[in-house]
């Protein structure tokens, strides 16, 4: 690992005129950037420590019901804080499926949210990568890409976003809120990351010294709380990433859907909301038909970037399965194996 | 430049001069505090060796920075012991043969009291097991483990019980 100034801010104004300095990174909790750094694919001169900065760390009821998340919370306070379970179940099921115990004590949101791609060829610094090294080129077009991206891709790169966190909370329209040397500013979680189009080095939205300081959950997003689920196709059923992923929350009236939410993880290099596949199911009574529709449309425009066409059926049928458990309702209790798509007894439905 | 940093270890103040920021809480208890029984099996996060308590929640330590740390309580396998006694999860360990080679036992140790302490598990082993993936065992003695976890915790909240009842 490279040398590095560690700098340590008390303050939100200290911390960004830190940050905004080339070379620099923050750091939270760094089971991201460590990891990283270790590997030599991040090389950054400066660690600006956000881990010590007051009142990042808090989980507040806004006026007009709102929830406010401090960047600092850890991702298991909150996916057990009540109030939030409750109101956002899928938030929380996304969360609970994510990594492992000891790394979601640790993990923060922020860190969560801007966490960088698995793509094996990033983290390989023998290989071509244009998000790792502008102009570099991409081993992944022509090499093991069975997990890489069937929506949004481009020729420049085909690396997808690997958050659980961030697809329920796209489907949500979750927003951050971000300090910077221009003062204040709020940003969907949607608008956040970016497609690689020609520039898969610029990641996302952010500026130099930009601090996520807060996520907020709107309070009308509560609506869908009784009929939410996340689900997460994994190579193995615990503490591995999703090779594809499904959030649905569904707002029903008698048999009638009000409103529908649905978003996929795992498809490309952001959190992936599909809104023309939602506007389907508005105003219907719900069925599988209707529901494999909502799936043909949510990836009508999927190609896939290289061995990963079985990504875009598989996606299709989790969505339709996403679908049917959130009409089914939310479960009182999240189930043992958190957005398994997967009976764990023989026979049972899927955690029913 | 270097930082100092004070950790209470094993329940002992520690204040420790830091010549290098890159120093991570693992390699920190490893080669610098003479506690060797944390281990480093990958130093990437994914398989759980280097399990420990920081201020009483389990986390990896080798993806921990030691400077980013100052100021935090530290719990590691041989702080649990009181002498000669067993912690309830060691001795279950030994009583289910939750090991094998013994080389991920520490990390699983102190995961299970973690996982204990959270208290979202219960009973269930379904819950344990899920509580428990992050922590791998090349010898596979999962199910070993599993039901130590499974005893260990029902001794443990038994006297929480008590205590409501
Ligand atoms: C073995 C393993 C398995 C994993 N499995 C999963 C999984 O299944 N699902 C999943 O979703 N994730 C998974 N993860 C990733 C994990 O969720 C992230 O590492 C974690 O969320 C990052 O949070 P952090 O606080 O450690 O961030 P850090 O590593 O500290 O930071 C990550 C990035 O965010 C930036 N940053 C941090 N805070 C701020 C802020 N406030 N403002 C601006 N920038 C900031 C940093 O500069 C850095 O670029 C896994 C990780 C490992 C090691
Ligand atoms: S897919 Fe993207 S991240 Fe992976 S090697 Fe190609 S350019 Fe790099
Ligand atoms: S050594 Fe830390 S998780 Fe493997
Ligand atoms: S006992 Fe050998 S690795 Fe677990």
């Amino acid at each position: 690992m490279k040398n590095f100034e560690y700098v340590r801010p008390a303050t939100i104004p200290e911390a960004i005129a830190a940050a905004a300095q080339p070379g620099a990174a923050y750091l939270a909790a760094g089971t991201n950037l460590l990891d990283l750094m270790k590997g030599g694919v991040a090389r950054p001169e400066r660690l600006v420590d956000v881990t010590h900065l007051p009142e990042l760390d808090r989980i507040e009821r806004l006026p007009g019901g709102a929830l406010r998340i401090g960047a600092l919370v850890r991702n298991a306070d909150l996916a057990h804080d009540r109030a939030f379970a409750a109101a956002y179940p899928a938030v929380a099921e996304a969360l609970l499926s994510g990594a492992s115990a000891q790394l979601r004590n640790a993990a923060t949101v922020a860190g969560n949210l801007l966490q960088k791609t698995r793509c094996g060829y990033f983290y390989d610094i023998a290989s071509a990568c244009n998000r790792r090294e502008p102009g570099a080129g991409c081993d992944a077009r022509e090499g093991e890409n069975r997990q890489h991206a069937v929506l949004g891709w481009s020729e420049a790169c085909i690396a997808t976003h690997p958050s659980d966190f961030c697809v329920p909370l796209v489907a949500l329209d979750a927003v951050v809120e971000i300090e910077g040397r221009a003062g204040r500013r709020e940003v969907p979680v949607e608008a956040l990351h970016r497609l690689p189009g020609d520039a898969p080095a610029h990641e996302n939205t952010l500026e130099p010294g930009d601090l996520i300081v807060a996520l907020r959950l709107p309070a009308e997003a509560a609506r869908f709380a009784a009929h939410a689920r996340y689900l997460k196709v994994r190579e193995r059923t615990s503490y591995a990433f999703a090779v594809v992923s499904a959030a649905a929350a569904i707002d029903i009236a008698g048999n009638t859907v009000r409103a529908a939410r649905l978003a996929l993880g795992g498809v490309a290099a952001k959190p992936w909301r599909a809104r023309q596949a939602e506007a389907l199911l508005v105003g219907v009574t719900p069925d599988a038909a209707t529901f494999r529709a909502v799936a043909e449309a949510a990836l009508a425009e999927a190609r896939p970037s290289g061995d990963n066409a079985f990504k875009i059926e598989l996606a299709r049928r989790l969505v339709v399965r996403a679908l049917t458990l959130a009409a089914a309702g939310t479960p009182a209790r999240l189930p043992a194996l958190p957005a398994s798509p997967f009976a764990s007894q023989p026979g049972a439905l899927p955690h029913a | 430049m270097s930082f100092s940093i004070s950790l209470a270890v094993n329940g002992v103040a520690r204040n420790v001069e830091l010549d290098d920021p890159r120093v991570t809480l693992l390699d920190l208890l490893r080669e610098r505090l003479d506690l060797p029984g944390t281990k480093k099996g990958c130093d990437r996060g994914q398989c759980g060796a280097c399990t420990i308590l920081v201020d009483g929640r389990r986390i990896n330590a080798c993806l921990a920075l030691a400077v980013s740390h100052d100021g935090a309580a530290i719990t590691t396998i041989e702080g649990l012991a009181h002498g000669d006694e067993l912690h309830p999860v060691q001795a279950a360990f030994i009583a289910h043969d939750g090991f094998q080679c013994g080389f991920c036992t520490p990390g699983q140790i102190m995961s299970a009291v973690g996982l204990i302490g959270e208290g979202q598990a219960g009973d269930d082993p379904e819950r344990i097991r899920e509580g428990m993936s992050g922590n791998l065992c090349r010898c596979a003695a999962y199910a070993g483990i599993t039901e130590a976890v499974l005893e260990a915790q029902r001794r443990l909240a038994a006297p929480e019980r008590e205590k409501a009842a």
